[in-house]
């Protein structure tokens, strides 16, 4: 996928996955686009987050919005003290990650009027068909629709990010296709991306829609 | 092969509860478990179940208390100092003989502590997690897969001796992520005569009770209670051995030392020092037999933990002392790493 929009925002309920689309789409970007940033709005998990990153970042040159408290075990909801950067320097191009399900959700809505208003953006929601609560149509529609509720930006594409974390096959890619696609019609939004590990990428060579092989993935022991 | 999710060590533990039958769960956000809670409190409406969020940790223990008594399989969760909270009501739960599952996803300590992983709660576990004569099985995982299982499990042996099972985990067995196969059998619940369902007038009244005043009939329950725990250490102690046949050297652990701990005693085979290792599931009871025969074949055990050294208590007791016991530990959150273990032992090995 192109980020052709100025702020890609990634949901998805947690253990999705979406904070490693993130940072790929960041890294990808970074390639035609000379201010980029990657804006982790995580309110509720004080563990896993953009910041474990955050050398790969400065060595890339892409600016990390992030709260100074994440990742210091100092364990309250703290948001960046530059998150207006987002919607104030419309020569960024951001993509935000937003952490902790509806939750985490309802602190992007401080930014949902300028993000709304300037309408130059993506909502993506970032599905996993192998999490537990997540494994239909059904039930992934009904978490797009607690976000979208906590946060009232609208979605407008789906990322299939299904994982089954360092163990997954070709095969298990291959087996969520159909899932995705019934995300896709119950909630009449495309999807924008298959992602997966680069070490799939020759097993999956023309057999998924939008391929989006991710090149840097968050370590997690 | 089974369909397989991708879960966090807490949601395993929260579906594994479902899957057992839990229907009831009380409890108190705390990280690194407050997942558990979040997990139950999306699925439990949708089941005909409850999820309450008590006002206090001493709140939740007593709710479980309450349901306990009326048979229902039931279960809190918390992290280290919150189970310090619950240990009034952990008491009174095995004064009564209740079968419960309580879930401890420790953190570094003592006091408040920090948010990542320990493994110092292990005396109050396995020796003192309240007042008064009285042990909780207590149950080690180290894979997400075997927090799910050993979620089942301590249901079942809750039910089957009527007393409480503690799942201790650490903050990483809670947040790291695996696949989990989930299609386990549960084995149906035992009749439970003694609990308070209602008499429908066609029977005495069920008393449950943790207050027994008469000091002859309260040494008589402490006797009875105890003959259980003797047949709980004779049918249920559980371990794994790895690379034991040969051993000259001895690694305990267990949990995520027992992980990090492999990874060490495959590097240290290949430069040909002959080491391996007990990984005790069951922590109360503790598998004895196990290290008192490995005693006979090794020459030294080394306990690797998460602490500032507890479990290595239980290896002295347990082989007698046959053989020296070293540590090798981190504390306050740190995990040891793989090459810390594998110095150790070539220290130990004289390599």
């Amino acid at each position: 996928m192109k980020a052709n929009k100025r702020i890609t925002l990634l949901c998805g309920h947690y253990g999705s996955g979406k904070t490693n689309v993130a940072v790929n789409l960041a890294l990808r970007a970074r390639k035609d686009c000379e201010k980029v940033a990657i804006a982790d709005l995580d309110i509720v998990n004080p563990y896993f987050r953009s910041k474990d990153s955050s050398a790969d970042f400065e060595a890339a040159g892409i600016r990390l919005i992030c709260s100074e408290y994440a990742n210091s075990n100092v364990d309250i909801p703290a948001l960046p003290q530059d998150m207006y950067a987002i919607t104030d320097d419309k020569s960024l191009k951001v993509f935000i990650d937003v952490g902790g399900d509806d939750r985490g959700a309802l602190a992007l809505g401080r930014l949902t009027p300028a993000i709304l208003a300037e309408n130059d953006y993506e909502m993506l929601m970032v599905i996993n068909r192998y999490r537990p609560l997540t494994r239909d149509a059904a039930s992934t529609l009904e978490v797009m629709r607690e976000i979208e509720f906590a946060c009232k930006i609208p979605f407008t594409g789906l990322v299939n990010n299904s994982n089954l974390g360092r163990e997954t096959t070709a095969e298990d890619i291959l087996s969520s296709l159909p899932y995705a696609e019934s995300v896709a019609e119950a909630s009449g939004l495309p999807v924008v991306m298959t992602a997966f590990d680069e070490s799939l990428a020759a097993d999956l060579d023309g057999k998924v829609p939008h391929p989006f092989p991710l090149t840097l993935q968050k370590k997690i022991i | 092969m089974a369909d397989k999710v991708l879960m966090k060590g807490n949601e395993a533990i929260a579906e594994a509860a479902i899957i057992a039958g839990c229907r009831h769960y009380f409890g108190y956000p705390i990280t690194p478990q407050t997942e558990i809670a979040a997990y139950m409190a999306k699925k439990m409406p949708k089941i005909g179940g409850t999820f309450l969020q008590a006002e206090s940790e001493i709140a939740a223990i007593n709710m479980v208390y309450g349901v306990a008594s009326t048979g229902l399989r039931v279960m809190t969760s918390s992290s280290s100092p919150g189970i310090s909270l619950k240990s009034e009501g952990i008491s009174y739960l095995a004064g009564a003989d209740l079968p419960a599952l309580i879930v401890n996803v420790q953190r570094g300590g003592p006091g408040l502590g920090g948010i990542q992983p320990s493994q110092s709660d292990y005396f109050q576990a396995t020796r003192a997690a309240g007042h008064g004569d009285f042990h909780m099985i207590v149950l080690a995982p180290a894979s997400v897969q075997e927090m799910a299982e050993l979620t089942v499990k301590g249901f079942e042996l809750a039910d089957t001796y009527r007393v409480t099972s503690m799942i201790l985990a650490d903050g990483t067995m809670g947040q790291m992520m695996e696949p989990v196969a989930l299609d386990f059998d549960v084995k149906p619940m035992p009749e439970k005569p003694w609990a308070t369902t209602g008499t429908k007038l066609e029977r005495k009244h069920n008393i449950v009770n943790s207050l027994s005043l008469v000091p002859e009939e309260l040494e008589q329950l402490n006797f009875a209670r105890f003959e259980r725990y003797r047949q709980i250490e004779e049918n249920e102690t559980m371990w794994e051995e790895y690379m034991m046949e040969d051993a000259e050297y001895c690694v305990a652990a267990f949990g995520i030392a027992s992980r990090v701990s492999k990874n060490a005693i495959n590097e240290a085979r290949k430069q040909g020092i002959k080491v391996g290792m007990i990984r005790p599931i069951t922590l109360w009871p503790f598998p004895k037999k196990a290290f008192r025969k490995a005693a006979d074949q090794v020459k030294a055990f080394i306990s690797v933990e998460l602490s500032m050294g507890q479990m290595i208590d239980d290896v002295r007791l347990a082989s007698e002392c046959k053989v020296p016991v070293t540590l090798c530990n981190r504390a306050g959150g740190m995990i040891p790493s793989p090459e810390q273990v594998l110095a150790e032992i070539k220290k130990v090995a004289g390599k």
